[in-house]
């Protein structure tokens, strides 16, 4: 059953300090900022965070790190021109980083919901991102040994919803968000707009409902975005 | 191929560009390889793969094109063209790993003789580590083609016997392209030279341990 609540902070309330949290987006694209933001008043703290990147400037990710309520973050990409939240942290010795290509990334949390043990890739292969991994040749090529990552919570965005918790993304922001939603003890969803049960057409459907514990409906700038494009179209 | 003089980027950019098959599905690496796009003409007919989750990008996105939520793997908004697919990571990486695609073009610090690509980290001890999609592209398309100056800013030649720099992935390079010249590499050592660019054959080898193969006329 999906819960649907009225607001950021009542969909984050139950996260303990302590939590492994996935958190859904590249750059800021498909980033839950109203999600983070929600989290960061709430308070919880010593998180494990998984995402993409490790926050850009002055928002969302950015401020959990900027408040040290990150002890580790997990994540493909921490160096852009305007992480300086996270290069201060790593510097200081204040967070701790696990680097993973983003294909792995996305295939381990994938291999998480889909209770996958582990799995062999090429990706890393010889490389120091693979040091003291397992390593396989299978059919002349050379694979390392990759293992789940499963979340407590998973905090996505997705565009519409209907009210039994069916989500459609738009565009580009749906990256991380469809195994993100399937990794997590529980994923807590905010979405641009939350329409009557068969709303959507089934055949759509990017996250069936099963994977969305929580809900709540935030109007974002992609609201206005995509009203901008449908009217361009007409 | 000949010429007396070095190719800046986007002559090389177009060099890459002509050697693409038409229809080919093609990842374009941020940075220099990204010029490739300015050069694949309507004939060319190939379709661009992002790492983040689309297959038929189009141009960088212009004034009141900009939308939040359709960017590169830059981050930088760009534009969709017609026949469009978005995707997640998972699958967007399967794309890659699953050997897809027919083409990934990406930059390089350094190239091996037999294809090892060092292009994500420079070793320096107070670098902060940032791999993104390099890995998975680099082991994943069909054809990986590097483009990269040939010389370092104190003339040290990046086409090496054997990398220093830390490793993005293993006799994965098919091709190099550089301001100098054009490469053909083998998981065997071979390089074979196609191009070069205000240089001749003898001042190339000159500069380097590698035994290299004159096809220059060919």
């Amino acid at each position: 059953m999906t819960k649907i609540v009225e607001s950021a902070a009542q969909a984050v309330a139950n996260i303990d300090d302590g939590s492994t949290i996935l958190i859904g987006g590249f750059g800021n694209a498909g980033q839950p900022m109203e999600l983070i933001g929600a989290l960061l008043e709430g308070g919880a703290k010593n998180l494990t965070i998984v995402n993409n990147n490790a926050g850009q400037a002055d928002e969302g990710l950015a401020l959990l790190i900027k408040e040290r309520r990150v002890d580790k973050i997990i994540c493909s990409f921490p160096r852009q021109s305007d992480s300086w939240h996270f290069d201060e942290a790593y510097r200081a010795g204040e967070i701790e980083l696990e680097l993973v290509p983003q294909g792995n990334l996305a295939e381990r949390l994938r291999a998480a919901g889909a209770g996958i043990g582990a799995f062999f890739s090429p990706t890393g292969y010889g490389t120091m991102l693979a040091e003291g991994k397992e390593t396989r040749e299978i059919n002349g090529r050379n694979y390392v040994l990759e293992y789940p990552i499963h979340g407590d919570v998973a905090l996505i965005k997705a565009f519409k919803a209907d009210e039994k918790g069916n989500l459609l993304y738009r565009k580009t922001a749906r990256n991380f968000g469809p195994m993100m939603a399937t990794a997590a003890k529980q994923t807590i969803v905010q979405v641009e707009e939350i329409l009557p049960t068969g709303s959507l057409d089934p055949e759509n459907i990017v996250t069936p409902s099963i994977y969305t514990d929580v809900m709540v409906a935030i109007e974002t700038e992609s609201s206005a975005l995509a009203a901008r494009e449908q009217g361009a179209k007409n | 191929m000949l010429r007396d003089e070095r190719v800046d980027r986007n002559t090389l950019a177009e060099i890459v560009a002509g050697d693409i098959e038409p229809g080919s599905f093609v990842n374009l690496g941020i940075g220099q390889p990204t010029l490739v796009s300015n050069y694949l003409t309507a004939e060319h007919d190939v379709t661009l793969h992002t790492e983040n989750g689309m297959l038929g990008m189009g141009r960088a996105a212009e004034e009141d094109e900009i939308d939040g939520d359709l960017i590169n793997a830059g981050k930088i908004p760009v534009t969709e063209t017609p026949g469009a697919a978005f995707f997640h990571q998972a699958d967007s990486f399967a794309i890659m790993r699953g050997g897809h695609l027919d083409v990934c073009v990406l930059g390089a610090f350094q190239v091996s003789a037999t294809g090892d690509l060092a292009n994500w980290h420079t070793g320096a001890p107070d670098a902060i580590p940032a791999v993104g999609g390099a890995m998975d592209l680099a082991i994943g398309a069909k054809q990986v083609y590097v483009m990269m100056n040939l010389f370092t800013r104190d003339g040290e030649i990046k086409l090496v016997p054997e990398a220093t720099y830390p490793l993005t992935g293993v006799g994965c390079v098919s091709r190099l392209y550089t301001d100098h010249g054009i490469f053909e590499l083998s998981e065997s050592g071979t390089v074979t030279v196609k191009g070069l660019f205000g240089l001749t054959f003898e001042q190339l080898q000159s500069k380097s341990d590698i035994e290299f193969v004159d096809a220059t006329g060919n």
